[in-house]
């Protein structure tokens, strides 16, 4: 009886020491860190805070989403910085999934030299570090575009130029109640769908969802046009001279090349990952799911709808959603080519004016890493709900 | 009924043959001459006609020799292969058409108009590529600012690393193991020694002048080298029972998952002098390993978790039901077992931190990519970026895909033996 007491409280010091020993480096690591932390910036004369925040940044952003310039705070800069990396990973997605989902198909096209060409698109652009990528288009692919006065005419809607790449501005007339009319069609649709579902599941009925969903997408939206005063116009960017030979144009969007240039290699990079998934994913799904599909008598449009793709999308959305959070690290990059995304104009410029190393890499981190837990925590919820119900 | 007549079968293989081999070979033809002898044999037509006259041409050619079971085998296996359909026909021939109209410029930048005697940048006529930059600025491409006399020893570093690991290959069992173990224990320091010297009447050279190609090297070799063991250390930690241990490994792990490589470069850089005593100073090269080491391990963490949880449990239970312990189980049972099943997880892991090293040059490290970018800003050389990417990227690429293709390999190898 003894003995067995003594084996019990044995094994659990024998489990208790290494988790205190672990415990008591890891404070001991902090607190050695933190003092001399404390000590250095004591030297320095600064002292740990946020206060920096809202003192005045002095320096100005090249591009910026919303009105940035020297007398804003720090606390506005790093919002332009990450709202400018939010814009580049948002781009890069949306590129990198159209083309990564082509490539992917094309992969697997019984033409041969569409599956080649396809499969060395992957291999080069894989296998060479995503930095000489951007280094490639900023340095010298977009180097190598003329000047505004002799830009690259693009139907004479927009002109591509060394400076960027200039678009028509979109001037919108009551743009809130567009929106308003884009997420009415989108809740139409999303109920419209489960309408659909219901009646194939009960009265096995088959609505045309699709047109039905795309004739909700245009119609709400051209109805809040039409009725309710909403108006679109362009403006057309114009060649100006200001002086004698330097030119430039007005009136447009300009989109300045290192955001081109972000955007492009991060998009062709992470391409090549997503047409992978892609690939195993409808690889994934066993030839037997479709033959059966096929020997109830579904077509081979209705084969894909539902049966291929319910499929492939399970395998392909979890890695495909870590490859948009790399995406979104990746931006980080921008900081090579001057593009203002977080990383430069924090972590770099406002660090270098305020001397906060501590408090700005922390935040600069920080924000990256609950980035990247929420997306975890969504994918992980993702994964439960997708799981296939074993019964 | 006309359409009947046009539809290609085998009985009508006389006609359809030839005619549908006329289009397509007028097509090519027409876009040959376009490319490389600027002749323009559809110059009759209206310009916007003329530029998808071969498009059409082509199509139409496909078309016609699109005849099922005709029992050429030539005609069976084109038509299988890049001709199945009229849309299958459409990507051929644009995929070919846009491939010859490339192949011709590409070919001359490359190779037929570009430079490659020369000294300076005057020897360059601007047509083609100016490899002469390469080729000046090779050894500074390679070695970084290390002088020029001493490069005999990063030579003989890397010659004595792969002596060593080609040896090791081919050495009996036996020895195998001391083989490795020297490799791992003793060469590090004999590296380290022959590059930086201070002693044994090396002249001593900082880690600042390290540089190029060579450093990318380094830098991988030893990642690899420390990230693997802390790795395994945390994979373990995070499947542990327990839960300080657990907890501590998993905010590790998803600490440096969680952030961007050139964030942490950055704190290496600039927040982690500010955690040291007041006048420590400690290598920017070595923070920014232990950066690189650390930030590797916790992906290296998360491949080896995959190959424990890989592992049936009943592995475990005999491991204990034979009475060994925490540490032999894993070091003799577990772990050969889940790291073989990772082999190509590790392979990637490992490529990735080779892509990523160029990425030091935020915190003023200049390996390979950073050495183009100290080149092309050289008064001398201004406007050979181009040159200078396009050399970088080819030399990465093969790095890379070799390292890709073998962990492909080793895939196969050994999926198949299970």
């Amino acid at each position: 009886m003894n003995l067995k007491k003594f084996n019990i409280e044995n094994k659990k010091i024998r489990n208790l020491i290494p988790q205190v020993l672990t415990v008591l480096a890891l404070l001991s690591v902090i607190i050695y860190f933190a003092t001399n932390a404390q000590i250095n910036m004591g030297n320095r004369g600064i002292s740990f805070g946020f206060g920096f925040l809202s003192q005045e940044a002095s320096f100005d952003i090249a591009f910026s989403l919303i009105e940035f310039d020297g007398s804003y705070s720090y606390g506005r800069a790093f919002l332009v910085g990450l709202l400018n990396t939010i814009l580049v990973s948002i781009i890069g997605i949306f590129l990198a999934t159209i083309l990564g989902v082509i490539v992917g198909v094309s992969r697997l096209s019984n033409n041969y030299l569409i599956a080649k060409t396809a499969e060395w698109y992957v291999e080069i652009f894989r296998n060479i570090p995503l930095i000489l990528q951007i280094f490639f288009w900023y340095f010298a692919a977009l180097r190598a575009l003329p000047s505004p006065e002799n830009a690259i005419n693009l139907y004479d809607v927009s002109y591509l130029t060394i400076k960027g790449w200039y678009i028509p501005k979109f001037v919108w007339i009551n743009f809130d109640i567009f929106c308003y009319s884009l997420i009415l069609a989108f809740i139409s649709i999303y109920f419209l769908n489960r309408y659909a579902k219901k009646q194939r599941e009960e009265n096995g009925k088959i609505l045309p969802t699709f047109t039905l969903s795309l004739g909700i997408l245009i119609s709400i939206p051209l109805l809040s046009f039409l009725l309710l005063g909403v108006s679109l116009s362009l403006n057309y960017p114009e060649l100006k001279q200001l002086s004698e030979t330097s030119y430039t144009y007005e009136n447009g969007v300009s989109i300045i090349p290192e955001l081109i240039a972000l955007a492009l290699a991060l998009s062709m990079y992470t391409a090549t990952f997503i047409a992978e998934n892609v690939r195993a994913g409808v690889m994934g799904v066993g030839k037997g799911q479709k033959e059966a599909a096929a020997s109830i008598g579904l077509n081979k449009g209705q084969i894909l709808k539902l049966v291929v793709m319910p499929q492939a999308l399970r395998i392909i959305i979890p890695p495909t959603t870590n490859q948009y959070l790399n995406l979104t690290k990746n931006s980080s990059l921008a900081a090579a080519i001057a593009y203002p995304d977080m990383v430069l104009v924090f972590a770099k410029t406002a660090l270098m004016q305020t001397g906060r190393a501590i408090e700005i890499i922390s935040i600069t981190m920080l924000t990256y890493l609950t980035l990247s837990i929420s997306i975890s925590i969504l994918m992980n919820w993702y994964n439960k709900k997708m799981a296939i119900k074993e019964k | 009924m006309i359409l009947n007549n046009l539809k290609p079968t085998k009985e009508k293989i006389n006609t359809f043959l030839p005619l549908g081999s006329i289009f397509v070979i007028f097509a090519f033809l027409d876009v040959l001459t376009n490319t490389f002898l600027n002749l323009n044999i559809t110059g009759f037509l209206p310009q916007t006609l003329s530029y998808f006259f071969p498009l059409l041409l082509g199509y139409i050619g496909f078309y016609l020799i699109r005849i099922d079971f005709s029992g050429i085998s030539f005609l069976d296996k084109l038509n299988k292969n890049i001709n199945s359909s009229n849309f299958n026909a459409f990507l051929t021939l644009l995929i070919l058409f846009i491939i010859i109209k490339a192949i011709l410029p590409l070919m001359n930048w490359l190779i037929l108009e570009a430079n490659f005697a020369g000294s300076s940048k005057d020897d360059c006529n601007g047509n083609g590529a100016c490899w002469v930059f390469i080729k000046v600025w090779f050894n500074r491409l390679m070695y970084g600012l290390y002088p020029d006399v001493e490069q005999w020893r990063v030579n003989s570093a890397f010659i004595l690393l792969f002596a060593l690991v080609g040896i090791a290959f081919f050495v009996p069992q036996k020895i195998k193991k001391y083989f490795i173990l020297f490799l791992l224990f003793v060469y590090p320091f004999i590296g380290i020694k022959l590059l930086s010297g201070g002693s044994f009447g090396l002249v001593y050279v900082e880690t600042a002048a390290w540089g190029g190609l060579s450093l990318t090297f380094i830098i991988s070799a030893f990642a690899i080298l420390f990230c693997f063991p802390i790795g395994v250390f945390l994979a373990l930690g995070r499947r542990s029972s327990l839960p300080a241990i657990r907890y501590v490994s998993i905010g590790f792990i998803e600490l440096w998952r969680g952030v961007p490589l050139i964030t942490v470069l950055f704190m290496a850089a600039v927040m982690f002098p500010m955690f040291l005593p007041d006048g420590t100073f400690v290598d920017k090269l070595i923070r920014v390993l232990i950066a690189i080491t650390l930030f590797e391990a916790a992906y290296m963490a998360e491949v080896v978790r995959g190959g424990l949880q890989a592992l049936p449990k009943g592995q475990y239970e005999a491991a204990k039901s034979l009475g060994m312990g925490y540490w032999r189980m894993n070091a003799l049972i577990i772990l050969p077992q889940a790291l073989k099943l990772v082999i190509p997880g590790i392979a990637n892991t490992l490529l990735a931190l080779v892509k990523d090293t160029p990425l030091i040059f935020v915190v003023g490290l200049m390996e390979l990519a950073g050495m183009i970018g100290l080149a092309k800003t050289n008064p001398k050389w201004l406007g050979m970026a181009m040159e200078g990417y396009v050399f970088a990227g080819l030399v990465f690429w093969i790095i890379c895909y070799a390292m890709s293709r073998y962990s492909q390999n080793l895939e196969k190898k050994l999926s198949t033996e299970r």
